[in-house]
């Protein structure tokens, strides 16, 4: 069939630049660039072209520009180009159209409508340069109170587990099949350089990375891939996947050509079969049966880790949140409507979920409402994208918050949205082991390790400028926010003034 | 139900801001004396407050209403003054009233009304809940719900004495000299965003405990949010009724002793807490674990007292000032050296403790003579 589908890019090369190397040819994973050997010439077919950037980068005489194809139809506010394309490609294939990353829709951005405070006269601000600085956070179950004897110390209060992390900046879920092993290591080694952890995501832990386990939260989800003891002992943190806030409600699934020999002994299953995660947790179809989950995780664990539950946020998750604190849950990890994925279905990735800003504030109140906010931490996740986003979230009531998105951009990814192909250019969305060997895992882990400590450096400036040395002090703390060009009931439900009041 | 918040932050900021001198004395072998070296001291920072607000606390000042809570508490219209006398006979068991006594002064214009009530709880009245918290809910309603009334103070056998002014003109006007206490606490205010307003002045008092208090928490927002949580509503939106509040719950309600709370409020930091012998470790860690909520972060200083208690400390990095004298079993705790100096010139000792340690004067403890080597031989008594 004749695609109707115009290319989204356009490839220009500039011929005084260009020697026929070939770099181009060799780094498109998408077979845009080409060796014409008859005529001696490195050509371009841009209808492939993803704008992935990567030939662009790797031209060693810059002779590549990618720009994006104008398309210029006549204008229309309804149907706009993506309308019209996602369209013809359903025409043309009656499937369910895939992509990857998270929402890349206009949604209002909250972080960019809320501003944080700085001390002036009243109170001093801190210079972290100067000053002591605490970001350090404990995630796990506190008690209502502390008790102890007459005689000091004497502590008689235990606590539940709790986990250190040096800043309050995890790595969020991404699973091995999904992104290749190189990126696991990257991220392994940078969360335990920087004292924070990493999550494994649905699709197990590679036996190399048992070394990591200190700073590992690994997941339980509806496939159980790779689940078996040993996964469970050597981590620090058990995380229940019941949603993902790319794709609330839908289950996941890993194409059968990306299950190797590595990822079929990771996740357990037969090499080259689809790996796909039921929808549901079908052992948890009410908040009773999360219960038992929780505790058979407990159980299983010996009481030694904290258990997490991750949802994504929907419509009730206040009154859900309170559910899985009641259950058991230790820490509860929420993922906003711009969530990523490795593959999500389009539709469901672009119109299900809310705003992970609406979310963390309606529930840190309603735990709070009901006395029960120290039975949990919450973290959140899905569209963090700067220190600046960390502190909103955690004056909004975050403990902590997860990265996924910014951990890959800076690793390399550009996103182009191509996950779901398994051809990721940049060598992280992908088990196609010629592409995954781009990524080398100590470049990798330090690229991650400098980001992290470029926001904890950050964090501190924001920390000490509202006269502020530990980071509990900012946790809930929704005084130190103001909301710009909000109207009134977002300005209630985020329980935020408006700027100047 | 009354807005506090209108008459103390008229203009619905987050919260009111101000800054104060700050002073307490104790004699800790429990010898009452007139209030007026602390009327001098708090005096002599006169320029640390801004006339807005100005107020003292006693102890050991009823003795021979001992054992009844006595009650202070002002008025601004006859109607409020007769809805809660009529409250008090319905509720407590009154064994005297009588105004406190006043005496013009230029500087105090407008004073409201101040009566003083002795009043006794019947078994049968408070109907299970301890005294005490009869008392503190019985408070909380004659302050959030009946017009033109606020108590002052609700402890035995002590008083708090406040008003918009300066310090020594609310001595004045309250005629302080002709009282008798074992422990004092003064403060001295200044306000950015109030006109003032009685109630709102220094000391906070509820039951016995008082709190005095110069500094601005940053931490305000998530303290109170915390609060709320135990049912604490923070009706004036001042960092030292957040203060007051966290002192009930942990001391109180938690029981748990002045010197843990001063590390719940101004904790050690991590590195440090990693530098204490293990099962102190694992106290301060489990501390700042539970109750990070509460840390009062930003500059502050602040004196509590109780009965046979007063506590002063900063915050853990010491942004405002806080300096303490002994002489003999008496302790001062001041903003400034030199007031404690103006009142007591041959101390035997001086000092600035560090950020978060608090010092604590203790009827229970007194304060006695120690010898100290010194260099060069010889000993010293300090």
């Amino acid at each position: 069939m004749k695609t109707y589908l115009p290319p989204k890019f356009i490839v220009e090369r500039d011929p005084e630049r260009c020697i026929q190397c070939q770099v181009c040819v060799n780094q498109c994973a998408f077979d845009t660039h080409y060796y014409d050997a008859e005529d001696d010439e490195v050509r371009s077919r841009p209808d492939s072209c993803v704008g992935c950037h990567r030939c662009v980068l790797f031209c060693p005489t810059q002779a590549l520009t990618i720009r994006r194809n104008p398309l210029d139809y006549r204008e229309n506010y309804n149907w706009r180009p993506e309308v019209i394309e996602d369209i013809i490609k359903q025409a043309e294939t009656g499937g369910v159209l895939l992509t990857g990353m998270g929402n890349d829709k206009g949604y209002r951005i909250y972080w960019d409508h809320l501003v944080l405070n700085a001390s002036q006269v009243t109170n001093p601000s801190i210079d972290p340069l100067r000053e002591p600085m605490e970001l350090a956070t404990y995630l796990g179950r506190k008690p209502d109170r502390v008790e102890i004897d007459r005689d000091y110390p004497g502590l008689k209060t235990e606590l539940a587990p709790q986990v250190r992390i040096e800043v309050p900046v995890m790595f969020a879920a991404m699973s091995y099949g999904a992104v290749s092993i190189n990126v696991h290591e990257s991220l392994a080694r940078a969360a335990t350089e920087a004292g924070t952890l990493w999550n494994t995501g649905e699709g197990g832990l590679h036996p190399k990375l048992y070394e990591y386990g200190n700073n590992t939260i690994v997941q339980v989800a509806s496939g159980r891939f790779g689940v078996h003891p040993k996964y469970l002992d050597v981590s620090r943190v058990v995380e229940i996947k019941i949603g993902q806030g790319a794709k609330p409600g839908i289950g996941g699934h890993l194409p059968g050509e990306k299950v190797s020999a590595e990822v079929s002994m990771t996740r357990m299953i037969p090499t080259g079969t689809d790996a796909l995660s039921p929808a549901p947790q079908h052992d948890i179809y009410s908040i009773e049966d999360l219960a038992q989950l929780v505790y058979a995780l407990k159980e299983a664990t010996n009481y030694t880790k904290p258990i997490s539950v991750k949802i994504a946020a929907v419509h009730n998750s206040a009154a859900i949140a309170s559910g899985m604190v009641r259950a058991g849950a230790d820490i509860i990890v929420l993922d906003g409507l711009r969530g990523a994925t490795g593959a999500a279905p389009k539709i469901i990735r672009d119109n299900v979920g809310i705003p992970i800003e609406m979310a963390l504030a309606s529930v840190d109140t309603r735990l709070r409402q009901e006395g029960i906010r120290n039975q949990a931490s919450v973290v959140i996740s899905g569209g963090i994208r700067n220190s600046g986003d960390v502190a909103k979230a955690i004056a909004l009531g975050a403990d902590a918050v997860y990265i996924g998105t910014a951990a890959l951009i800076a690793l390399g990814c550009t996103l182009c949205q191509q996950c779901h192909t398994g051809k990721c250019a940049w060598g992280i969305c992908t088990t196609d082991l010629a592409l995954t060997k781009r990524l080398n895992p100590d470049i990798g882990a330090r690229r991650l390790a400098n980001l992290l400590r470029s926001w904890s450096l950050e964090l501190k400036d924001i920390l000490g400028g509202m006269g502020i040395n530990a980071l509990e002090s900012l946790r809930g703390n929704r005084l130190h926010l103001r909301g710009v060009g909000l109207n009134e009931t977002e300005l209630e439900i985020l329980g935020v003034r408006m700027a100047g009041s | 139900m009354k807005d506090l918040s209108k008459v103390n932050n008229p203009y619905g900021d987050d919260k009111v801001i101000d800054a104060c001198s700050i002073f307490g004395m104790m004699d800790t072998a429990g010898r009452r004396f007139p209030g007026k070296d602390i009327v001098r001291a708090i005096a002599n920072m006169h320029i640390r407050g801004n006339g807005l607000g100005g107020g003292f606390a006693v102890y050991g000042l009823y003795p021979q209403y001992a054992d009844q809570y006595a009650f202070h508490i002002m008025y601004l219209s006859r109607e409020g003054k007769s809805e809660v006398e009529a409250f008090i006979k319905q509720r407590f068991r009154l064994l005297h009233a009588e105004e406190v006594p006043t005496q013009p002064t230029p500087a105090i214009v407008n004073p409201p009304l101040v009566w003083r009530y002795f009043l006794e709880v019947e078994p049968q009245q408070c109907d299970g809940q301890s005294q005490d918290n009869y008392v503190v809910d019985r408070v909380m309603e004659v302050n959030t719900k009946i017009e033109d009334a606020f108590v002052f103070s609700s402890g035995k056998d002590m008083a708090v004495f406040k008003g918009v002014g300066y310090p020594e003109e609310i001595a004045e006007y309250f005629r302080l000299e002709q009282y008798e206490g074992y422990l004092w606490t003064a403060h001295g205010r200044f306000p950015t965003n109030t006109p003032g307003w009685w109630g709102g002045a220094h000391p906070f008092n509820i039951l016995d405990w008082t709190v005095v208090h110069n500094g601005e928490i940053s931490s305000y927002g998530i303290n109170r949010r915390y609060l709320e949580q135990f049912g604490y509503h923070c009706a004036m939106h001042t960092d030292t009724e957040v203060i007051a509040y966290a002192i009930d719950l942990l001391m109180r309600r938690h029981s748990l002793p002045i010197e843990i709370v001063a590390k719940i409020l101004a904790p050690s930091f991590w590195s440090a807490i990693e530098r204490r012998p293990p099962a102190e470790q694992e106290l301060l860690r489990t501390l700042r674990q539970v109750y990070g909520s509460l840390l009062l972060n930003g500059p502050f200083t602040i004196i509590i007292a109780h009965h046979g208690e007063m506590i002063g400390f900063t915050d853990r990095i010491r942004l405002r000032p806080l300096t303490v004298g002994v002489k003999g079993p008496v302790l001062y705790l001041s903003s400034e050296e030199s007031a404690i100096r103006l009142v007591c010139p041959d101390l035997d000792r001086a000092w600035i403790p560090t950020g978060g340690e608090p010092i604590v004067g203790s009827l229970e403890r007194p304060l006695v003579p120690q010898e100290v080597e010194v260099a060069g031989g010889g000993n010293i008594r300090c």
